[in-house]
């Protein structure tokens, strides 16, 4: 098999990913994209471990092919942890402020004070 | 071209187009679905290069889980339904992310092709018994860890959600 293929097709979902946290403005989008390149990264991880351990390793080095399989499922584990509590914060951050979205001004107080006063007036 | 070539080719198209559908579809909800597709047929990559506990990993934990947990985030933020033109950003920020996207792919692929070479090889297939003990030999103290990480991300997502301040409006009054 052809292994500059998953090469190619882990290098076209990173950047397809970085394109969707870049372009996207609702946060749980952006979150999409960072899990097209976490999808990337582990896909590289097989493919290097089914290359097999072609390098100069010793006695002691530990299989690659165990090893890329056994970081897959501990990234896949950290992915799935990670998108727990991120997206706990995209909730939260949405009951502070009404919405999801990344590129708007963030609403501190000042800026609530602000609209506060211009609603008023 | 081998078999395996050509069913790594076809799943892996369908990988990168339902990921470029994923982060260009103007409805939120089709976002995460497509999502569900890319994963899917990741799982279906992993099969072909011989990680078969990988990619059952990978659809209980990535289909069963991460993408319900998106599609509920999507609800609770009463993500709008249907086409929706203001999800992305400007025209030039959305024109410098593409040349960005694109760079980053071409860089990956300069680096990194070369580094597996563009002649066939035989991988090898990893049978479950033998991931397994790697897992719990070599492995079994981090793996220890993670179930601790676990709990952390669980415990951490909970405060996150229930410490919110005093009683904010939810929704922008003006």
């Amino acid at each position: 098999m052809h292994l500059w293929l998953p090469v190619a097709l882990a290098a076209v979902l990173a950047g397809t990913g970085l394109y969707g946290v870049l372009a996207r403005r609702n946060a749980v989008l952006v979150l999409v994209g960072v899990e097209l390149v976490l999808a990337s990264a582990t896909l590289l991880l097989v493919t290097l471990g089914a290359r097999g351990s072609t390098g100069a390793s010793g006695a002691t080095a530990l299989p690659a092919l165990q090893t890329g399989q056994v970081l897959t499922l501990f990234v896949i584990t950290l992915a799935a942890a990670e998108i727990c509590v991120a997206l706990a914060v995209v909730l939260a951050l949405f009951r502070l402020q009404g919405h999801v979205d990344v590129s708007e001004e963030p609403r501190t107080e000042d800026t609530a004070a602000r609209t506060r006063a211009g609603s008023g007036a | 071209m081998t078999a395996r070539d050509l069913a790594f080719l076809l799943v892996g198209l369908v990988c990168a187009a339902s990921a470029v559908l994923a982060v260009t579809t103007r409805q939120v909800v089709h976002s995460a679905l497509w999502l569900v597709v890319c994963l899917g047929t990741l799982a279906g990559c992993y099969v072909v290069l011989g990680a078969e506990l990988v990619a059952l990993v990978q659809l209980l934990v990535y289909v069963g889980a991460v993408v319900v947990v998106v599609l509920f985030a999507l609800m609770l933020t009463r993500a709008p339904i249907g086409r929706n033109d203001g999800l992305g950003t400007p025209r030039l920020q959305r024109v410098a992310a593409a040349v960005l996207g694109a760079a980053t792919t071409g860089l990956l692929l300069v680096a990194l092709v070369p580094l597996v070479g563009t002649e066939a090889t035989t991988p090898q297939n990893g049978d479950t018994r033998s991931v397994a003990a790697a897992l719990f030999g070599a492995w079994v103290w981090p793996f220890e860890l993670l179930s601790l990480l676990l709990l952390v991300a669980l415990v951490g997502a909970v405060a996150v959600v229930r410490v919110s301040g005093p009683a904010r409006p939810t929704r922008d009054p003006s």
